[in-house]
């Protein structure tokens, strides 16, 4: 594999941002800034292997940091709607949007939020005991035991569930999470400027 | 027919001439050509005289390259202009990369660790970042905000993460007329382009056939003056290597292990250049199989057969032995076991340091502005990766020999890999990781997810047992 000729960069003027499908929609709707696309572009294509130019779920377990995540798995598929086995550039954007660093101007308060109870979610939108303990034993696996499990819990339901039902709603949660946690600051990704 | 054996014979009589002054001339310039090879190259490094010639050529490089500040703003903004074609985006992209380089700036001067990712990480551990998520002076118990922790650090380490990078080449700030570092510089002036042309020619032209023949010598002596006298570390000189030797008074000694960080095969060469070491590795077969044997006449190296590595005890005995021969040479091992991009330090590997000697550990780093010498064994062979060092303009690298260690009696052989290798990450300027450098290929343990479990864990229930004492 010789170095090519340079055929790349005598001929055209085209940049990386030119590559990328769609990239002017892409920072309108995401509010990414040009140069954190063409990083995101960068990362993307080197995640991606075989340059099929999308993603599966074994793209991502082939990151070691986030291997040792606990709640990898749902970090994982919170990249894949359901039923879908791959994700593409525009799907990859989007969601780590929701972490987007924070804009002084702009109010992106309810998106965090949504995706972050988008990972611990069921069906019908409210975060129920089984899905909570599923959660717990993610972060905390073979180190404490069922009951301290359920003890913790049970006792989160408590603080948080204000109309006892025994789960915790989407309005409940972001009550909670409000009070004690500035989520904007802490939810988004630390880009460097 | 005699008339054209008689234009056959004027036709000869004209050629025959040519031929032979092309010949003469062949041979004449071929025989200059080695002279001077001999003469300026192999003689002063076998005697370690040195013409400043390097040392020139070196300058007027980083010249070209970097060029004086003023020019410097107007590449940039060249760059910018041209990189980001749509108008609208120019002044925000210039402003963007205006920043960046102005805190690149502050915080670089050479081999400081060179931090090229996008996320802005302060190294706090689990259990600082996981109070910090939470208001200030609430209870350690579980809180729904520990899950913000652990879903940004996952998301994070997608967007960016730590081990992936280190096992591709680095990437540069300005660009060092290579196409292969071309990373993020596209076309931007003529004049650049034209001068890359250049480079090209010079590098392809000149400097590759003048290491070729210098490899193709270099091998040829060193097989043959080493069965004749030890002569085998000043022989093999491949490159351009200028390396600035750091604190000589800590050159390794018989009876010990020399460790340091592996880059690419080229380490063990600049290493032997400059002192004689045993070598640790596999028996091949080939070429370099005549070249280890080759070795072995002059100086006793250890060299494994493939059934033999998998034993850990027999190589620990074999290693053990011959440190403990005072008369043998010190051997040199890379217990990282595999190339790292030299931007990081990764696990070093505990078998070497289980053996209870003194470890003398060097720290190499290589200047990545002339060209880049990792070897990444799983995108390019052997013989292409030496084609592209060959046709780098350089490579430099600076070698410091670090003060010897010795385990200490409360630390067990984890330990002490550790603090050797903290000591080579600090003084080369390199990352200190403490992952595994087999991740290149293999996929991570379950037990470092569990030890992540443990650790928040603590968080917790260290906290509850406090409060069912009070």
């Amino acid at each position: 594999m010789f170095e090519s000729c340079g055929c790349k960069t005598m001929g055209s003027t085209n940049s990386t941002l030119l590559k990328i499908p769609n990239a002017e929609e892409l920072m309108q709707e995401t509010g990414f800034s040009a140069s954190h696309i063409v990083r995101l572009y960068d990362r993307f294509t080197s995640l991606d292997k075989e340059g099929r130019g999308y993603l599966c779920p074994q793209d991502f377990g082939a990151i070691k940091e986030l291997a040792i995540n606990p709640i990898r798995d749902r970090i994982i598929g919170a990249f894949f709607s359901p039923g879908k086995e791959t994700a593409d550039f525009q799907t990859f954007v989007r969601i780590l949007a929701h972490f987007r660093p924070v804009d002084k101007d702009r109010t992106k308060e309810p998106e965090p939020i949504n995706s972050r109870s988008n990972k611990l979610r069921y069906k019908d939108g409210n975060i129920s005991r089984e899905e909570l303990l599923k959660v717990l034993r993610d972060m905390l696996g073979m180190q404490v035991t069922e009951e301290q499990l359920e003890s913790i819990a049970d006792r989160t339901i408590q603080e948080a569930d204000l109309d006892r039902d025994g789960a915790i709603s989407f309005e409940e949660f972001r009550k909670v999470s409000l009070e004690k946690v500035n989520i904007d600051h802490k939810m988004s990704i630390r880009f460097l400027r | 027919m005699s008339v054209q054996q008689m234009k056959w014979s004027t036709m000869e009589s004209y050629l025959f001439p040519f031929d032979s002054l092309i010949c003469m001339l062949l041979g004449i310039s071929f025989t200059v050509w080695f002279t001077l090879l001999l003469v300026f190259i192999i003689v002063p490094a076998i005697l370690g005289v040195s013409f400043g010639i390097r040392r020139l050529y070196m300058k007027s490089l980083i010249k070209l390259f970097e060029g004086s500040p003023g020019r410097q703003q107007q590449q940039q903004m060249l760059r910018t202009e041209l990189f980001y074609t749509e108008r609208s985006f120019t002044l925000e992209a210039w402003a963007t990369l205006r920043m960046e380089r102005g805190a690149k700036e502050k915080n670089q001067h050479l081999y400081k660790p060179y931090s090229n990712g996008i996320i802005a990480k302060e190294p706090m551990s689990l259990e600082q970042e996981i109070q910090e998520m939470r208001r200030e002076g609430a209870e350690p118990e579980f809180d729904m905000s520990d899950i913000f922790y652990f879903c940004r650090r996952g998301v994070e380490s997608i967007v960016d993460d730590e081990v992936t990078k280190r096992f591709t080449a680095e990437e540069l700030e300005s660009w060092n007329l290579l196409t292969r570092s071309n990373y993020n510089f596209h076309h931007i002036s003529t004049r650049l382009t034209a001068l890359w042309g250049a480079g090209v020619l010079i590098r392809y032209g000149f400097l590759l056939p003048l290491r070729v023949t210098l490899a193709f010598t270099g091998v040829g002596l060193l097989v043959v003056l080493s069965s004749i006298i030890g002569l085998f570390p000043s022989g093999r000189i491949k490159n351009y290597v200028s390396d600035k030797v750091h604190l000589i008074e800590n050159k390794p000694r018989n009876g010990g292990i020399c460790v340091a960080n592996h880059t690419s095969p080229i380490d063990v060469i600049i290493l032997a250049s400059d002192g004689c070491y045993a070598m640790v590795g596999q028996v091949h077969g080939g070429l370099m199989g005549v070249i280890q044997r080759a070795m072995v006449k002059a100086c006793p190296h250890i060299w494994f057969e493939r059934s033999e590595v998998k034993d850990r005890h027999l190589v620990a005995k074999r290693l053990s032995d011959h440190v403990a021969d005072e008369s043998k040479l010190p051997i040199l091992i890379f217990p990282e076991g595999t190339c790292i991009n030299n931007t990081s330090v990764m696990m070093f590997k505990k078998g070497s340091f289980e053996i209870g000697c003194t470890v003398y550990p060097v720290a190499i780093k290589y200047d990545p502005r002339f060209g880049d010498a990792f070897w990444n064994s799983s995108k390019f062979g052997m013989v292409n990766y030496l084609l592209h060092m060959m046709s780098s303009w350089a490579i430099v690298c600076s070698v410091w020999y670090l003060p010897p260690m010795s385990r200490r009696e409360d630390e067990d052989a984890v330990q002490f890999a550790n603090r050797v290798k903290a000591a080579i990450a600090r003084k080369g300027g390199l990352a200190d990781l403490l992952w595994d450098g087999g991740l290149k290929r293999d996929k991570v343990k379950e037990v470092f997810k569990e030890e992540q479990q443990k650790l928040y864990s603590k968080v917790l229930v260290g906290s509850s047992e406090d409060r069912s004492r009070s």
